[in-house]
């Protein structure tokens, strides 16, 4: 019989399979075996929402801390609650009202540092609609992105008189994560984050004047306003993992170095936008910059110090919660601020400024196209 | 040689006509401002040209850092890793599931509509659920992308085991009795007869599942918090579209020329394997 090739088939196979191994195996790290290795799972792709985190590694007081931290980026499949609870990460970072639902719905997950005081949430329309409040938004089209983060417009709406769940009253469109259907005036009205979608809007062209669009040209309506604000990024583990004496020490420093990250964030904002850059080749400055000004201001200043819950705060996050139906049932045990309290305590032992009463929001330019 | 230069100019002709179609939309529908099925303006679609001239400027504005092109080429790379993983995985596998449901019938009738129902369900679904069970289960080195490329294993395995059954099926039948009357074994006939017989059905099923793996890598790298790949830089540029449409147009480019490359490279597999072949008539 002649002789065929037809080894070569598994050969290739074997040959791309070896080599693939190989360049694998070169590009793993050998672990630093001294440090207590935890990861934190983020809400979204990199960006200024996360700086402080950046930061802390960049700065090293991760390190310093005797910690290897890996930051997890988030994306529109990532569910942070859904990581942390399945083990993919010791620490999450997501909304109250989503840690709330899945706490309501039996995943026993508890928030140990609320970061961000303040929600950065708005809905914008065009100021020619003339659509200034919530209530005017009856009979409209209105874009939100959903999955999780409908709740404090869903709050406004109902508040208003009109069932955005069931479309009474209001048509609720699916929000794609740019704003092409707000600019293109597709819908009447569509959910903005001051630090994100905002500036986007303002970075574009508006298509009725050819020029950048101008604060001018828009109704901002904030979720704190409308008297639906809740309470947004905010840390938070599982109730078993953090009943561990060890891990309740490992989550102390966690918390401490990632304050002192955010701390740093706030008194180098420019340093720590180039921080946030260096972690993503494509982002843009000019984006970034706003973000991080936005940013500091959801966080700063604050009276109690960066992380510690607000009571006041969490009690009307859950109230809007329960009232909307997010949740059933009033959340018990949903928090603890022992950790951060601790953590607090213990920059402010080391002399840093906890409280950054001083802090005040700079005024960022916007660039076309975020450049 | 001849053929070469007469298939050198096709490619350019076409290339010239599908660009021409583009512009060509693009002015009319700006012209006549039509609205369906879209506005066309910058963002929606940008100047071909446009795009090609992000690809080839630094990613950032001034002329700063590495050309988009060379961010783009390093995260095609990666993917190339998990959809070359998950397509090897996924040829294996379902060359050892199709020669086996191929030799029992039973288990053919049993099984194949199980197969063919695991295509049915969206790969959107089943990327999440994959990195959730899988992912903490690997070892370091396969953290993360190894999951992905299970989900391109995934995508890879149905065309393949299809072929293998009805290739392995296509051997000639005379053939078939005359190694039966020289008391050849099932192995025998199987790697000396069925297989090169079945070669150019699997690897037709081959060309299907090359594309269809990156096309799953891409996929599975967005529940798994992979940004060093294309899927990475799709979630980005989609954030960014208002902004800057071209840099998502410019990463669709390269994703695309990396499923083309996937294929040339079966294709090229082919041509050496299967020409030697004097079974191949198909």
């Amino acid at each position: 019989m002649k002789h065929r090739r037809y080894w070569v088939v598994p050969l290739a196979v074997l040959v791309l399979v070896g080599a693939v191994w190989a360049a694998a195996g070169a590009g793993a790290s050998t672990g630093k075996a001294s440090k207590t290795k935890v990861t934190l799972q983020l809400k979204w792709v990199t960006q200024a929402q996360f700086a402080g985190y950046y930061a802390a590694k960049a700065k090293g007081y991760y390190d310093q801390a005797g910690l290897d931290v890996r930051l997890k980026v988030g994306g529109p499949d990532i569910i942070p609650e859904q990581v942390v609870a399945g083990g993919g990460a010791e620490f999450g970072l997501d909304w109250l009202p989503s840690l709330l639902s899945a706490r309501d719905k039996g995943t026993k997950l508890v928030n140990i540092a609320q970061v961000f005081a303040k929600s950065g949430m708005t809905q914008l329309t065009w100021k020619s609609s003339g659509i200034k409040t919530i209530p005017q938004m009856r009979g409209k089209k209105v874009a939100n992105w959903l999955g999780g983060n409908e709740f404090e417009l869903f709050a406004a709406l109902t508040k208003a008189g009109m069932d955005p769940s069931k479309n009474k009253g209001v048509t609720i469109v699916k929000q794609p994560f740019d704003m092409n259907l707000f600019m293109k005036r597709q819908v009447d009205s569509a959910s903005a984050m001051t630090y994100n979608e905002l500036a986007q809007v303002l970075e574009t062209k508006n298509p009725k004047t050819g020029k950048l669009t101008k604060l001018s040209d828009l109704n901002v309506i904030k979720m704190q306003n409308a008297g639906t604000g809740m309470l947004e990024d905010g840390i938070f583990t599982t109730d078993k993992w953090i009943s561990d004496k060890n891990h309740q020490a490992i989550a102390k420093k966690f918390l401490a170095a990632s304050f002192k990250g955010w701390i740093w964030c706030r008194d180098h904002a420019k340093d720590c936008v180039n921080a946030v850059l260096a972690q993503g080749p494509t982002l843009l400055k000019g984006h970034q910059t706003w973000q991080m000004n936005e940013i500091n201001a959801l966080i700063w200043p604050n009276t109690q110090g960066i992380g510690i819950m607000d009571k006041a705060a969490f009690n009307q996050t859950a109230k809007i919660a329960k009232q909307f139906k997010v949740i059933k049932k009033t959340p018990s045990g949903a928090y603890r601020d022992d950790l951060a309290k601790a953590a607090v305590a213990q920059l402010k032992k080391q002399g840093v400024d906890v409280n950054g009463k001083g802090w005040k929001k700079a005024v960022v330019k916007v660039t076309a196209g975020g450049k | 040689m001849r053929r070469g230069v007469g298939r050198v100019v096709l490619f350019v002709l076409v290339l010239a006509v599908l660009w021409g179609l583009w512009e060509g939309y693009r002015w009319l529908w700006m012209r006549e401002a039509w609205t369906w099925p879209f506005v066309v303006d910058e963002t929606s679609m940008p100047h071909l040209h446009s795009i090609f001239q992000a690809l080839w400027s630094s990613a950032r504005p001034g002329g700063v850092g590495p050309r988009l092109i060379t961010i783009l080429f390093h995260s095609a790379l990666f993917t190339a890793k998990e959809a070359a993983v998950g397509f090897a995985l996924g040829a294996v596998l379902g060359f050892c599931l199709g020669a086996l449901l191929a030799h029992f019938r039973i288990l053919a009738r049993g099984f194949l509509p199980w197969v063919v129902a695991s295509q049915t369900v969206p790969i959107l679904v089943v990327a999440p659920m994959v990195v959730v069970w899988l992912n903490p289960k690997l070892p370091g080195r396969f953290q993360d992308w190894g999951a992905v490329a299970v989900i391109a294993a995934f995508l890879t395995f149905f065309p393949v085991t299809i072929n293998t059954i009805r290739g392995l099926h296509a051997a000639d039948r005379r053939a078939l009795e005359l190694m039966r009357s020289y008391a050849a074994g099932n192995w025998r006939i199987l790697w000396k007869l069925r297989f090169p017989a079945a070669l150019p059905y699997i690897f037709a099923a081959l060309k299907v599942s090359a594309t269809a793996s990156v096309v799953g890598a891409i996929i599975g790298e967005l529940p798994s918090s992979i940004q060093d790949g294309l899927g990475g830089q799709i979630i980005n540029y989609s954030q960014y579209y208002t902004t800057q449409p071209t840099g998502l147009w410019a990463t669709n480019v390269i994703a695309a020329a990396l499923g083309i490359t996937f294929f040339l490279i079966i294709l090229v597999a082919e041509k050496l394997v299967v020409r030697r072949a004097p079974e191949n008539v198909a």
